[in-house]
């Protein structure tokens, strides 16, 4: 069963052919077979799954009409609070916080009846494309226990790998979701900006940060997606709007006459042979299915990196400010109140956390605001606008998601700007806020080791994304015999 | 030895620049639902948003955005069509977030200004004080520094937070620099405050109490030698928390600053605290070195973009000026200048309105506000608001020495009790055994008695001279140990000596 698609188990859990206590059991006991290898989890929630799934259970035997995804399990990024439950951000520093309020994705997730097993394993607050930056160890990725599962959100990208989950939630600043999709094999989608509440997500990037959802289907992902969006008044910058209907697109899956971008600065040089490969055969595919595939450039993505590397670091410089021993988390030092403060702060924080601190206050002192923080904006500016000229030409445009296949663990833990330039091809939606999805290519010729294709969408038009994104991997299924994971090495046989 | 005022002015010309800060009287904080209401027990007034606890965001409170426009009109600001909020980052353990979400480059209300007068021995003297931004940012928590002497953080054991006031919405009102006032800066500052207050008192936006702090001002004072261009360093008093304290510290900082320019000695661009009791004011925190507060445009909420329409609705519904409003009580009133600058002064023009309108006239409305209650409240170092009587009780006591059932002397004493606490006015009138002695014989029995001592006095009368019936009076008062109305008094002898 935990093979399965969500969809599937959804349906089982409605034919009544398994109870939601069942399928909850049945990933627990996979979180135990295999997660000792994986470390995909901080903290898995036993009981609190086994009341959630239970209640469920109770409300469907009683001949409640239940929502789509009710009684089928998730796994939560640790970046978004639940109520009384432990959440860290993969991080010293909030270690033993259990929050007193639940996120609005979280309060989603409970009225729709999906149930949290647990939360998932990440870069200290969400800065990292490897998950080795977490304070609690590393993820190992599924294809390969030696490589990385991606990052920030390499938690839960391997427990979908590693069928401890169906469904998981990520959060994607500069591609925290779609990377880690990339590498593991799975699909994750970063939702137009604003399309998803940020209510109880801690905050790396306010402007960048965004939650979406995260599966081993199209079609899992866009049921997922429906019943985490929509206009929340506790998130000023969530967008008032209909939620794109993204499930019905995904059903439809028909691309023909679309219109698919290639962007040009987003391939060549850096990339991996087989990586770009991959990427160039699912072009032909979306050709063959009748969609129209046209060059696109937007010129100031070369730009974008170092945009993204002023922005985020900035505005993380304001937001960690918080974490100053006074009214949550650890404490260390004693004395006075800013001797607590720095004692605590030096201790709670990794590296790349005080790297990135140290940045964005640098950028934003006066005398160089101007230099850094402004012109970054301006920046921003400039690749929204080639973002709007591109969807002048086509409907959704695509790229490679990561450059490469999952890197080995340590491999760049020494040089930040290796790390960096993985995300080079997901940052720019972040900058102008559209949406962002990463399905699996296939296997790399090389190393035999997933890659990602990515389809990005005009802003709320993120239905786009689940049409392209269902037809491609319906006709990649059909070509592999059958979802790429099948092909994934079976863990936990001891 | 120390320089005395007029030395200092004889001298220097000062520079003002004041800072106001006002809590609004939302019911509801800055950024989340959290209740504003002053003096709950520690921390029950918090949630995850004013906290700022991991993940939580703010949302802006609309009517706080209502009123700061309203502020900006009454005090004839642009109102700008897009402003943002921004972060002004710093640490300090009272603040949740260490960022205040505040406003920087893009003010909500910016170029205003009010007009104020005040009465000098020269006349009366207007001037106007020209606003340079109004904008909104949210409150910080409140630090109690625990053991050690002086309350203070420096030598304290221990402190404790209560974050009930953390953000609690605050608006700023910054004046341009104030130059042109001469020695009358002090007052000028006083003055603008009073006038500032009772603006935002009309509009209802906030309880102005300066004691409670809600409202605060910031004094910033320059010297520079009469004549010369350039302005001086400055100094920064904080939250002077009385009019009269800001008109103090503002002459007790021009004396300090001139006798530092007069040793050749400079004055050093810092924060200053006023103590009342010495009336002087010591150093505080170096400002020399520009802290860096690493302003951004806040990113976790959308710009602020009132409508025309919403603007235009505001406007319509301001009160009037209190200018204007003053202007109409004296002309209904009959009120010399003087008098009514005297009201505004001893801050009880609106406890004489209040009185008024429960049916005192006027005259003897402003004659207990301003006689009897204000030596009082003087005495006790308190506002004449502050102490235990009412527009109400002031009225009921009016009434009773209209009807004749109390002398102004005995009126003296239920005052008195009211101000101690001893009960209402008729609880009073009973418990003293307070009775007015109005038995027309006995009282004519005095007046015949008084005449017959002065006849020569009494012929005046007779023959039109009617203020000397002053001494006949006196005599018939003293005769009935106060207990006698004085009114009655003199409408009996006048009406005796055909003058009636």
């Amino acid at each position: 069963m935990i093979n399965k698609s969500a969809v599937e188990m959804a349906e089982s859990l409605s034919k009544g052919e398994i109870t939601s206590v069942e399928l909850t059991k049945a990933h627990l006991n996979q979180i135990n077979e295999v997660d000792g290898q994986v470390h995909a989890f901080l903290h898995v929630d036993t009981q609190g799954a086994l009341d959630q799934a239970s209640q469920v259970d109770a409300k469907r035997s009683a001949g409640e009409k239940m929502p789509a995804l009710a009684g089928v399990p998730l796994a939560l990024k640790d970046v978004l609070v639940q109520k009384g439950i432990p959440t860290t951000c993969g991080s010293k520093m909030l270690e033993g916080w259990r929050p007193p309020y639940d996120s609005t994705v979280v309060r989603k997730l409970k009225e729709n009846g999906i149930v949290i097993l647990g939360k998932t394993n990440m870069d200290e607050f969400a800065m990292g494309s490897s998950t080795e930056n977490s304070a609690y160890g590393p993820t190992k990725n599924p294809w390969d226990l030696t490589r990385i599962p991606g990052g920030s959100g390499g938690g839960s990208s391997a427990s979908l790998a590693s069928f401890q989950a169906p469904l998981a939630i990520g959060t994607d600043t500069g591609g925290s979701i779609r990377q880690p999709a990339a590498v593991t094999g799975t699909v994750g989608v970063k939702p137009t900006y604003g399309a998803v509440s940020r209510y109880g997500l801690v905050a790396f990037s306010s402007s960048l940060d965004q939650a979406g959802p995260c599966a081993r289907t199209v079609l899992d992902a866009a049921y997922l997606h429906e019943a985490i969006a929509g206009h929340d008044p506790l998130d000023s910058t969530s967008i008032n709007a209909q939620v794109p209907a993204v499930v019905a697109a995904a059903k439809d899956g028909n691309v023909k006459g679309m219109k698919i971008g290639v962007i040009k600065e987003l391939q060549g040089d850096g990339y991996q042979a087989g990586v770009l490969k991959l990427f160039n055969e699912s072009l032909e595919i979306l050709a063959s299915l009748g969609a129209e595939i046209v060059e696109v450039s937007c010129k100031y993505f070369d730009y974008a990196l170092a945009a993204y590397y002023l922005i985020a670091p900035s505005e993380c410089s304001s937001n960690l400010a918080r974490f100053d021993a006074m009214r949550y988390g650890i404490r260390s030092g004693q004395g006075s109140a800013e001797e607590v403060m720095n004692s605590t702060r030096q201790i709670g924080f990794g590296r790349e956390v005080k790297r990135r601190i140290i940045l964005g206050t640098y950028a934003l002192s006066s005398g160089y605001y101007d230099a850094y923080y402004g012109s970054a904006q301006k920046v921003r500016t400039l690749i929204s606008r080639d973002f709007e000229s591109a969807f002048k030409l086509a409907d959704v445009l695509v790229s490679p998601t990561a450059p490469t296949t999952a890197f080995k663990i340590g491999e760049k833990s020494n040089d930040p700007i290796a790390m960096y330039l993985n995300d080079i091809a997901t940052i720019p939606t972040n900058l102008a806020g559209i949406g962002g999805m990463s399905l699996p290519s296939g296997l790399a010729a090389e190393d035999g080791l997933p890659a990602g294709f990515q389809i990005m969408a005009p802003a709320m038009k993120d239905d786009l994304m689940y049409k392209v994104g269902a037809a491609l991997e319906a006709e990649l299924n059909t070509k592999w015999q059958g979802p790429i994971l099948n092909s994934a090495p079976k863990l936990g046989a001891k | 030895m120390a320089l005395k005022y007029e030395e200092v002015i004889a001298k220097y010309e000062p520079s003002l620049g004041l800072e106001v800060h006002v809590e609004l009287g939302t019911a509801s904080k800055m950024f989340c639902g959290c209740n504003t209401v002053f003096g709950a027990a520690a921390n029950t007034q918090t949630c995850p948003v004013c906290l700022g606890l991991p993940g939580a965001l703010p949302v802006v409170n609309g009517k706080a955005i209502e009123y700061t426009i309203a502020i900006g009109l009454a005090l004839n600001c642009s109102i700008a069509p897009y402003s943002r909020f921004a972060r002004k980052n710093y640490f300090y353990p009272d603040m949740p977030k260490n960022f205040q979400t505040s406003q920087y480059d893009e003010p909500i209300c910016t170029n205003g200004y009010l007009d104020i007068t005040i009465e000098t021995d020269e006349g009366s003297k207007d001037f106007r004080i020209e606003i340079e931004r109004v904008h909104m940012e949210e409150d910080t928590g409140k630090s109690l520094h625990m053991g050690g002497a002086t309350g203070r953080i420096h030598g304290a054991d221990y402190s404790l937070l209560d974050y009930n006031r953390a953000g609690i919405p605050l608006v700023e009102i910054v004046t341009k620099v104030v130059n042109g006032c001469g020695k009358y800066a002090p007052e000028v500052a006083k003055a603008y405050v009073s006038e500032l207050r009772d603006v935002l008192r009309g509009l209802g936006v906030s309880d102005v109490k300066m004691e409670q702090g809600s409202l605060r001002c910031d004094a910033n004072v320059s010297l520079r030698i009469i004549g010369s261009e350039k302005l001086g360093t400055r100094s920064e008093t904080k939250n002077v928390n009385s009019l009269k304290s800001v008109e103090r510290a503002i002459r007790s900082e021009m004396i300090r600053h001139a006798e530092l320019l007069n040793s050749n000695q400079r004055v050093i661009q810092e924060t200053r605290h006023f103590h009342e009791d010495t009336g002087l004011t010591t150093s505080g925190r170096s400002k020399e070195q520009a802290e860096d507060y690493r302003y951004f445009p806040e990113p976790d909420l959308v710009p602020i973009a009132p409508s025309k329409e919403l603007i235009a609705k505001i406007a319509a519904t301001l009160p009037e000026k209190p200018s204007v409003r003053r202007k109409k009580l004296q002309e209904a009133w009959q009120v010399p200048d003087k008098e009514m600058a005297a009201m505004i002064n001893a801050e009880v023009l609106d406890l004489v309105e209040a009185t008024v309108k429960l049916g005192a006239d006027p005259t003897r409305a402003r004659s207990w506000w301003l006689g009897e209650i204000a030596r009082i409240a003087n005495e006790k170092a308190v506002a004449a608001a502050d102490l235990a009587i009412s527009a109400a009780d002031v009225a009921e006591v009016v009434a009773l020495i209209v009807k004749g059932e109390l002398t102004d002397k005995l009126a003296r004493q239920v005052v008195e009790a009211l101000i101690n606490g001893e009960g209402s006015v008729g609880q009073i009138i009973e418990a003293r055994g307070i009775k007015v002695v109005s038995d027309d014989s006995s009282l004519m029995a005095a007046i015949e008695r008084a005449i017959a001592a002065a006849p020569d006095v009494a012929e005046k009368v007779r023959g039109g001279n009617i203020p000397a019936s002053g001494a006949l009076i006196g005599a018939v008062m003293k005769d009935s140990k106060g207990q006698a109305d004085a009114a009655k008094v003199r409408d009996l002898l006048l009406k005796h000596l055909g003058q009636g």
